[in-house]
């Protein structure tokens, strides 16, 4: 092991909460959360010394911690920028032209998937059904998700990232969370028995 | 005790038992890629499907399923037949086409398979995938785009191998098997290569060497080590071409250690292809045997028996050995050790040297002490038997000794002889555990033995053993860790000291005194030669080692693969080892030159064909004729207490890839020299 990555004193305390939610001698399945954390300390990517770090914590094999590390989109194991666009592209949300967001956004960015933008600000990826496919197509980035997206309101919430705002996230359409998109089907009308 | 119907035929099984367990006990043969008996269950192959009624009304993964009670197994449905055949065809989309040029061709599970449940075409026009190879060091060739991820390899080298450099990283049709560019750094890596059902893993000194299909294949027994690992050695033409593990349950299950396995190029350089006699000058030239026989017959003639002395190697077979111990007799002398390295041994009491245990039951004990040994080096099928026993059954291991790695966890006792005396007087805690253990064992090493105070420290290890509850009825937890092949058998044929004999310090004693005239060494290279300078010294044996060098009369002999012989291992068990080549050049095989040079000094062996050989052997040792058994011991007295030494015990082993002459004439073992011990040693030496 060559650079290893140490926590800092507030992600310490974070790891130690995290590793003791694991019955003694099983410290290892705290694994995902502690890549997790190490990568959000890191810039937003698992480097070597991040998962030399976890496995020399978790006192597990260094090979182990690259199985799981490899095996889940959610650990990057290459740099990415500040914000990580993750596309769902799986059949809901393909069906509902995640296609076209995917095209604008490479398109705004002049990146494509897998790729960042030179100024590091954006990095692009294709991920399975992230579980929002009432609200499809959506868009990950980072922490929250961005729903209903069309070509358009991508560009637009590209646009306000890059101006340093944050776009509020959820629907990009006129809608609450996922009710129904055309306004309340039932209970438009709401009786009492005392009227 | 479940009852189930396979292929409509009832059998009753264990409990416990997988389907497809049950179907190998029916005598119903279930394909498989990543079920292996020794390794755990992992079902990712899916190759094993059959049809099981009551239940889904699919295909079910049999090494995953417990057999249960009035199950329905059907294996030869034309949905099973469909099944397989699918699962084949995806394995294959991703799998080249290069049986042409694969070294696991005419041997290969999947090419196997292929044929049976194989389609003749393919559906498949998309791209294939292609896995660039990984470095897992000088023994492991990868060709890694031909891998099905069976995982039998990870399992194998984290479960039974106890390493963790292997492991499978990314998923789905990006998955691989990486050991992240580190070399497999366990003694039984070569095992993997066995079970890689593919060719993905090959032995990378046998990478395009031969064909399986023209290897003449000789089973017999290892002698690298004093396991006696039932091997095959695969010949084409005269030279060996690899040697290979060969299933025994009760010794080396079917794992054999990469010195085992891979030393077999040092049967090729280094060797002694005819006889050498030291000219005027002091060189040693070619000689004929004639001539050497009339240098030696000069030589015997004149002396005393009490003047020549004989030692015999760590290889060597009983044969020779009970050869040359008839020709000594003849000759008068009492002065023979088959103990290179001193070893305290008692040899009038057999239990005395023995792993009285037993390889395969030693696994069943619930606590061991390590004495003086490194049992990952000197013994590393043992030590997989401790690892299993560890693992599975909660062995408790205590080490007193050198502190390494031994792939388990343990107690550290101390380094040195002070806490072995606290155990034997009953004051330190581990004595009270060992008393109150089941089935306590402990094992002593060549590390503790060879020392000066060696004696002392096997009679602290019986007092321990009868102190402390080792030797029961049916059980004796005293074992003895031997490094050398020939060891127990020449313990056993009497290859020690006769009446007023000198061992083997004696005799390197008294040929630097002048006491000892002449030293016959079978296949002897692990003493002090400098000791031997005014003597005259007669090496057989097979390589051009440190007794060649030292000799003044070289008479070449033949190496494990070239001689028939019987080998006693370190458990006691007599097996039986055969020919697969001939010697080279004007090499004979070892009996008979001690029964040619016999004849000439005029003390004829009264034998004249190895049947008579093993005749006149078995009436002094009948157990001999007990061929792959262990013959049972009695626990007498032994040993002499005496001071020991406080210098910390150390393994008798350095360097586990060169022990012998063989591995050390190796070119493969010299490459794994460079890249475990050398390299290990500057990472802790300088680096750090």
């Amino acid at each position: 092991m060559s650079e290893i990555f140490e926590f800092t004193l507030e992600n310490l305390v974070t790891a130690k909460q995290i590793v003791a939610k694991y019955p003694k001698g099983r410290e290892a399945s705290a694994v995902l959360p502690l890549l997790d954390l190490g990568q959000r300390q890191n810039k937003g990517w698992a480097s070597d010394a991040v998962m030399n770090g976890v496995a020399l914590f978790l006192d597990m094999p260094r090979i182990r911690v690259t199985e799981v590390a490899s095996f889940y989109t959610m650990i990057s194991m290459k740099p990415v920028g500040k914000y990580l666009l993750q596309f769902c592209t799986t059949t809901p949300c393909w069906l509902r032209n995640s296609e076209a967001v995917l095209a604008a956004a490479s398109e705004y960015l002049g990146v494509g998937l897998g790729q960042t933008t030179e100024d590091g600000m954006f990095s692009m990826l294709e991920v399975e059904c992230l579980g929002a496919c009432v609200n499809a197509p959506i868009v990950q980035i980072n922490d929250d998700m961005y729903e209903d997206l069309t070509a358009e309101s991508m560009v637009a919430v590209l646009k306000a990232l890059k101006a340093g705002e944050t776009p509020p996230h959820g629907p990009q359409i006129d809608r609450q969370k996922s009710a129904p998109s055309s306004g309340a089907a039932v209970l438009t009308k709401l009786t009492f028995s005392e009227d | 005790m479940p009852k189930l119907k396979i292929d409509g035929v009832e059998i009753e099984v264990e409990n416990g038992l997988t389907v497809l367990q049950a179907c190998e006990q029916a005598g119903v043969e279930i394909p498989r890629f990543c079920y292996h008996e020794r390794l755990s269950v992992a079902g990712n192959c899916r190759m094993c499907l059959v049809e099981v009624s009551p239940g889904p009304p699919k295909p079910q993964a049999s090494c995953a399923l417990p057999a249960g009670e009035g199950m329905e197994v059907t294996t030869n449905s034309p949905m099973v037949e469909k099944a397989r055949t699918g699962v084949m065809e995806f394995l294959l989309i991703n799998h080249p086409l290069d049986c042409p040029i694969c070294d696991q061709g005419g041997e290969c599970d999947l090419q196997d398979q292929a044929m049976g449940y194989g389609n003749s075409g393919s559906r498949y026009t998309e791209d294939k995938r292609a896995v660039s190879e990984k470095y897992m060091g000088p023994l492991i060739n990868t060709i890694m785009t031909r891998c099905i991820h069976c995982t039998r390899c990870v399992r194998f080298s984290t479960e039974v191998g106890g390493v963790t450099d292997m492991g499978m990283v990314n998923r789905g049709e990006n998955a691989e098997i990486t050991t992240l560019e580190k070399a497999v750094s366990s003694e039984l890596s070569g095992n993997v290569i066995d079970l890689c059902p593919v060719g993905a893993l090959t032995s990378k000194p046998y990478s395009f060497v031969a064909r399986p299909w023209e290897l003449k294949k000789t089973e017999t027994i290892d002698v690298l080590d004093a396991m006696g690992s039932n091997i095959r050695v695969d010949v084409r033409g005269n030279e060996v071409m690899r040697v290979l593990p060969r299933l025994n349950e009760d010794v080396n299950e079917e794992w054999i250690s990469d010195k085992s396995r891979f030393s077999c190029d040092g049967l090729r350089s280094q060797r002694l292809d005819k006889p050498y006699v030291r000219n005027a000058a002091g060189k040693l030239e070619p000689a004929s045997w004639d001539e050497a026989f009339a240098v030696i017959s000069a030589k015997l003639s004149g002396a005393a028996g009490e003047r020549i002395a004989a030692i015999a190697g760590d290889q060597c077979d009983a044969e020779s050995m009970f050869a040359l111990k008839g020709l000594m007799d003849a000759l008068g002398s009492p002065n023979l050790d088959c103990r290179q390295d001193g070893a305290a041994l008692d040899p009038s009491v057999r239990s005395s040297y023995l792993f009285n245990t037993g390889i395969a039951k030693a696994e069943e004990a619930d606590i061991c002490l390590i004495i003086g040994a490194n049992p990952r080096w000197e013994a590393p099928l043992v030590n997989t038997r401790l690892r299993k026993g560890w693992l599975d059954g909660g062995m408790k291991i205590s080490v007193i000794g050198p502190q390494l790695d031994l792939t388990y966890d343990y107690d550290y006792l101390g380094a040195s002889t002070a806490t072995l005396q606290e155990i034997a007087d009953g004051t330190h805690p581990f004595a009270a555990a060992l008393k109150a253990a089941k089935r306590p064992m402990l094992m002593i090493g060549m590390g503790a033995l060879s020392r000066d105070d060696g004696a002392a420290c096997l009679a602290v290890a019986r007092k321990i053993a009868n102190d402390c509850g080792l030797i029961r009825d049916d059980w004796n937890g005293f074992n003895v860790l031997h490094t050398a092949a020939a060891r127990v058998g020449g313990m056993d044929l009497g290859f020690t000291p006769g009446q007023g004999g000198c061992d083997v310090s004696g005799i390197l004693n008294g040929a630097s005194s002048g006491a000892i005239d002449v030293v016959y060494l079978l296949g002897a290279d692990e003493i002090k030669m400098s000791s031997l300078d005014k003597a005259f010294v007669i090496y057989q044996g097979h390589h051009g080692d440190a007794g060649a060098h030292a000799a003044d009369v070289i008479l070449p002999g033949a190496a494990y693969t070239e001689k028939s012989g019987v080998y006693v291992n370190l458990e006691g068990r007599v097996q039986r080892g055969r020919r697969a080549a001939f010697p080279p050049g004007d090499a004979r095989e070892d009996w008979t030159i001690l029964r040619a040079l016999s004849a000439i000094v005029g003390k004829t062996l009264p034998y004249d064909d190895l049947p008579g050989l093993r005749k006149a052997m078995h009436e002094a040792c009948p157990h001999f004729t007990h061929i792959d058994t262990v013959e049972p011991t009695s626990w007498e007295d032994f040993g002499t207490i005496g001071d020991m030494s406080a210098a910390p015990f150390k393994s008798a082993i350095e360097n586990f890839y060169m022990t012998d002459p063989i591995s050390r004439a190796s070119e493969t073992m010299a490459a794994c020299t460079r890249e475990f011990i050398l390299n290990a040693e500057g990472a802790t030496g300088t680096d750090g």
